[in-house]
This record gives structure tokens, sequence and C-alpha cells, in this order.
């Protein structure tokens, strides 16, 4: 190894982590806050260089496991989202958006199962059923607004956690009790790995097929709620709704309409999710643990930010990947089971509210 | 004072539109004020009382207010003043009494009925919807004069965008009417307290009210910006005719814009009647001044 071999990727991880020492800082300025942040940034500067490193050593092979997590990293994405929707808009920590996102699943690969077995031609059951589970989501939501969150309006934010809790185990009792336990696999996208970027790396860059869909399904319904919120009367109700209930009563808005479509929409996000999981692992019970790998993104994001949902979820997807396999080599495998954890956890400790949060101060 | 009061004037029969009456008020600034007052009584509450526990907020209290008159209620801190504007808006359900407005009488109002029927409303501690800009605060607050469906709402096409372009028009208006335009697109968390106040007051006017609450509004402003909001508050009552019911501290203020005052303490009412008759009443007078009996 060269000096350059090691000046290099050092130079670069001392200055992203410089970078993000400073950026995400904030004011918290006591003593034993600096002595934290300085030791996770040097740890991350150790980690960044050595990313650097295996970045410059390999190139193509590098890109391709970092494209991969990114691609992997927007299903995260997807689930963090549906979380941020409903916390936003009625501060309720939906802990069922994993039920939700196995409901709408079975929904979609019971439907179409039912469709192509009884002789529908696949061009016609595939919107079907999509419609079919999009109905299914929509009185998920209903149900939820009028029997859970109305008679609770007003009360503690725990409660309401335990009461979205309680609708976990009844959705995902209903669930398979009447779509079936099994696990079903559905085929919507093609599923076979492809080459890019053949002329430019050695070997190219290998990508599943389904990734790449999944990320532009992402992408186009992210695009597409963020225009609805932008620029639509309705849209623009959620915002007041998320930002001041007394408020928006005040000017007339109906918040329990409001909540339903919050509802419903998070469950559309559930029901894309649980397309593209379901295409690459089936559709199955294990489903809703993915709730679980929100959290941390969650965390990272910041639980009131769309943009931070996506960006966490990214960090998450990427950082695992790399970490597995470049760490992994060195310590031995499983790294990407609690990486997303430790992560969220520097996150805590260097900025609670996560990188896009919104910083919560109350007068004492 | 007593005089403006007798004054026989026929009810406007319908409610102009926002657009017009404010292209009305550019031109003639100086309405015939005296006109305004009628004895058509707007919304009365009877009786009302409200408890939170043991705490009682308000205590059989009953006054009215008149179409087109500026109705001030005043009393000392804790008084309920601001829980007598959230019975009236339908935040707060009291116990007993009735609420009457606009001839139907009720229990207890509920926001979204309060707010269909015509209650719009500004809140002590500014609440605005600070991540979004003024405009879309005041858009928010047409929200009801809008009903063109989701469906194309979410394609953005036909009814939905004629409709938006039309309410914008008027929203327009009142952001020239409220002197603002020059923060249209900023967040309104940004803004300094003077002016989201003024958004603020932009967001319920844009409701189109019949009856406008106002809690505090000049609270925490210094005395060139209660001079603005005075003129605004005067010019919203006498150009569009709006009722206003107004909670302030600032006495100069009470006694130069209300009609009619209404003073309350711990809960109770003390004194009813024009600026005059109750700066000179003794319960008024030691209620502020603390002289015991």
């Amino acid at each position: 190894m060269t000096a350059l071999s090691i000046a290099i990727p050092g130079g670069i991880g001392a200055i992203l982590a410089g970078l993000m020492f400073t950026l995400l800082r904030g004011d918290r300025k006591s003593a034993i806050d600096l002595a934290v942040h300085i030791f996770l940034a040097v740890v991350m500067a150790v980690f960044l260089a050595f990313l650097a490193a295996k970045a410059i050593d390999n190139p193509g092979g590098f890109l391709e496991i970092l494209v991969g997590g990114l691609l992997s990293g927007v299903l995260y994405s997807l689930v963090a989202l549906g979380f941020v929707l409903i916390f936003k808009a009625s501060g309720v920590f939906n802990y069922a958006q994993g039920a939700m996102v196995l409901v709408a699943g079975l929904a979609l690969v019971r439907s179409l199962d039912f469709l192509t077995a009884s002789g529908v031609a696949t061009v016609v059951a595939v919107p079907l059923a999509i419609l079919f589970s999009g109905a299914v989501m929509a009185l998920c939501a209903f149900v939820i607004e009028k029997w859970v969150l109305r008679p609770l309006l007003n009360q503690d934010g725990l409660t309401l956690f335990m009461s979205t809790i309680g609708a976990t185990f009844v959705l995902e009792g209903l669930a398979q009790m009447v779509f079936g336990s099994e696990v079903y696999p559905l085929k919507l996208f093609p599923t076979d790995p492809m080459i890019l970027l053949e002329s430019v790396f050695p070997g190219g860059i290998l990508v599943n097929k389904l990734d790449v869909w999944g990320g532009v399904i992402a992408g186009v319904l992210v695009a597409a709620l963020a225009l609805f919120f932008q620029y639509t009367k309705t849209g623009r109700a959620l915002r007041a709704v998320a930002d001041d209930h007394a408020a928006a009563q005040s000017v007339g808005i109906p918040i329990s309409w409001i909540w339903f479509i919050v509802w419903l929409v998070a469950g559309i996000v559930a029901l894309v999710a649980a397309t593209v999981w379901g295409t690459k692992l089936g559709i199955q019970f294990s489903i809703v643990f993915l709730a679980l790998k929100a959290l941390p993104v969650l965390i990272i994001g910041g639980f009131t930010s769309v943009p931070g949902a996506i960006v966490g979820g990214l960090i998450v997807g990427a950082g695992e990947k790399l970490a597995e396999l470049y760490i992994g080599e060195l310590i031995g495998g499983g790294i990407e089971y609690w990486f997303a954890y430790v992560l969220a956890l520097a996150v805590l400790l260097v900025r609670p509210q996560g990188l896009f949060g919104e910083k919560i101060i109350e007068r004492i | 004072m007593s005089v403006k009061t007798e004054m026989p004037v026929a009810p406007a029969e319908t409610v102009p539109s926002l657009a017009m009456v404010m292209a009305e008020a550019e031109r003639r600034p100086e309405a015939d004020a005296r006109q305004r007052l009628t004895t058509e009584v707007l919304l009365s509450v009877e009786g009302v009382s409200l408890s939170f526990g043991g705490v009682k907020a308000i205590s059989d209290a009953s006054f009215d207010i008149r179409k087109g008159e500026i109705r001030a209620i005043i009393g000392p801190n804790g008084a309920g003043k601001t829980s007598m504007l959230n019975v009236i808006n339908g935040f707060y359900f009291p116990q007993q009494g009735v609420i009457t407005f606009k001839g139907e009488k009720r229990r207890e109002m509920r926001p979204y009925f309060a707010a269909t029927s015509g209650i719009s409303r500004t809140f002590q501690n500014v609440a605005l919807f600070k991540g979004m800009t003024t405009l879309d605060n005041m858009m928010a607050g047409r929200t009801l004069k809008m009903n063109k469906g989701l469906f194309w709402q979410a394609l953005r096409v036909g009814p939905a965008v004629a409709e938006e372009i039309r309410h914008r028009e008027v929203v327009e208006r009142l952001i020239d009417f409220l002197e603002i335009q020059h923060i249209r697109k900023v967040p309104v968390g940004k803004l300094p307290y003077g002016l989201q106040k003024r958004v603020e007051l932009g967001r319920a006017l844009a409701m189109e009210p019949e009856l406008l609450l106002l809690d505090e509004p000049m609270a925490g402003m210094n005395l060139e910006e209660k001079e603005d909001m005075s003129r605004f508050v005067l010019t919203i009552n006498q150009s569009l005719g709006t009722t206003i019911a107004l909670i302030e501290h600032d006495m100069g203020v009470v006694m130069d814009l209300s009609d009619r005052v209404v003073v309350l303490e711990y809960g109770r009412k003390i004194a009813d009647g024009t600026p005059d008759e109750v700066k000179s009443d003794p319960k008024v007078i030691d209620a502020y001044l603390g002289v015991s009996h």
C-alpha cells in the first residue's frame, strides 16, 4: 500500500465526517456532548475512509453494492413514509403499518390468484386486483378512523399507540383468516438481473430488475403525493391538520374526513410496498416485521418529515449493504440485521429530532 | 352614544361576495358607519356554565351579540373570556346553557358546524399552519367554499382548476387589503409576530364569516401595529358588515372600537353596556383595580 492510497480515502473520510459533524450538531454544546460527537465523528471518518478505499480499489463493485443497497432501501422508505403520513396528520404512531402492508399484499395476491384461476386475462386481472386491494385498504382506513381513532380523539399519544398495537393483531388475524396464511408468490414484475454500464466498468454493474422497478414506482408515488399535497385543496387541508388541529377545525376542515384520507393514502403506500416486497419474497406473515426496520429509518430521518423517511430509508438500505459486505468480511457476517439500529443510535446521540425532523421546543 | 343602537335599519338581504365588497370598500372608504347597527340579535348565549373538573371557568353567563356591531369581551386574567369564545366556536361544550346563532338554538356548538354556519375566529397564541405559506394559509380558509371533488382535484383538470383560480382571486384581494403582498409566499412560521396575527386575521376573513371572533388581536403589538389592526377591524366591520366579537386587554382600543362591552370576572358577567356605561360602572372599576368590599 502506498502512502497515497491511505491518504486519499483518509482525507475523503475526514472531510465527510467533518461536514456531518458541523451540519448535524445543532446547538447542543456541553462538554460531554462535544466528546460524544467527536468520538462519533472519528468513528464515522474511519468508516467512510474505509469505504472510500474500497471504492477506489474497485469502483464497479462498490457502485453495484451501493445501487443495490439504495434500491432495497426504497422499500424501507415506503414503509417509513406510511408511518410519517399518519404521525404528521394525527400524531399517532401507527404500529399497524406493517400489518397494513400484510393486509394489502394478501388482498392483492389472493384476488389476483382467484381472478387468474377463474380464467380472467392477466391484463384485466391485475388492475382489478389492484382496485380490489385498494378498496380493502379504504375499508381498513374507514374502520380504523371510525372505531379506533374517533372514540379516542384528544387522548394521550400512548393510548393511541396502544390502540394501534391492538389494531395490528386484529388486522393480522382477520387478514390471515380471510385470505389464508401461507406464502403466496406474487409475479407482477420481472425479477431477472440485468447488467448496466458495461462499457465503463469491467464486468458492468449487476442490478436486479425488480429493484429498479421498485425504485421507479416509489419515485412516481412520492412525486404524485408531493404534487397532491402541494397543489390540491385536500392536500392543503391535510397539511393544515398536520400543523394545527384546532386551527384546522376553526376554518371548517372536517378532521375525521382528513384522517380517513391520510389512512387511505398510508394504505395505498402499504399496497405499493407489499407489491414490491411480495415480488421479491412472496407475500407472507413476516412482512409485518418490515415495520421494525422502519423504526430506525424514522429515527434517522425524523418522525415528522416525508423527505426524512425517504432519505432515511436510502441511508439504511445502502449503509447496511455496504457494512455487510465490507465490514462483514472483517468481523463476520450478520451486520445487516443490526447496522440500522446502531446508525439510529448514533443519530439519536447527535440529533435527537432526526436529520429532517422539527426540533421540539417546549416551554417549561 | 346610546342613540345609535335605536336607528332602525333593515338587515342586508344577502351577504354580497367578498370580492365585490372589497372593491366597494376601496372606492368608498368612509362607509356610513352608523347604518350598520341594528337590534337584530345574531348570537345569544344564555345561562352558560362551563367547568373543568372542579374549576368553574364560566358560571351562568348570558349576553347577546347584535348583527353588525363590534362587541368587546373584557375582564381580568382568568375571567373566562377565551373559554367563552371556545364555547361559541364549539371547542368547549358547556355543561349548562343554550347558544342561539341565527335563530337556531343549540346546547353546544361543534367546530365544523360553527365554521359552516359562518363563525370564524383567531386565536390568542396565533394558531397558523406554520409550515405553509401566507397564501396557502389563507386558501385553507376557503376550504368550505370550495366543493369540487377529490377526483378532479387529484387530476388537476377542469372544474377544480377554475375553482382554485376563482378563490385565489378572492384571497389575493384580501392580501391587498391587509397589506401583506410582500409575504405571500413566505412560510408563516418565519414571519414576525405582528404579521402572523395579520395573516391569521386574513385566514379568518377568507371564510367570509358573519361573526368574526378575535381573541386578543392586538396582544404583544407595538403602537403602530395596533393602529393598523384597529383600522382593519373597523373596515371589516363597516364595509363588509361583519359582526365582530373581540377580547382585548388594551382599554383604549376597546373603548374606541367597540359598540358594546361585556365584562366578565371569575366566569361571571359583572357588567354589560356601552363603553361609557361600563367604564363608569363601580363593579368594573373594582374588578380592575382590585378594591375590596
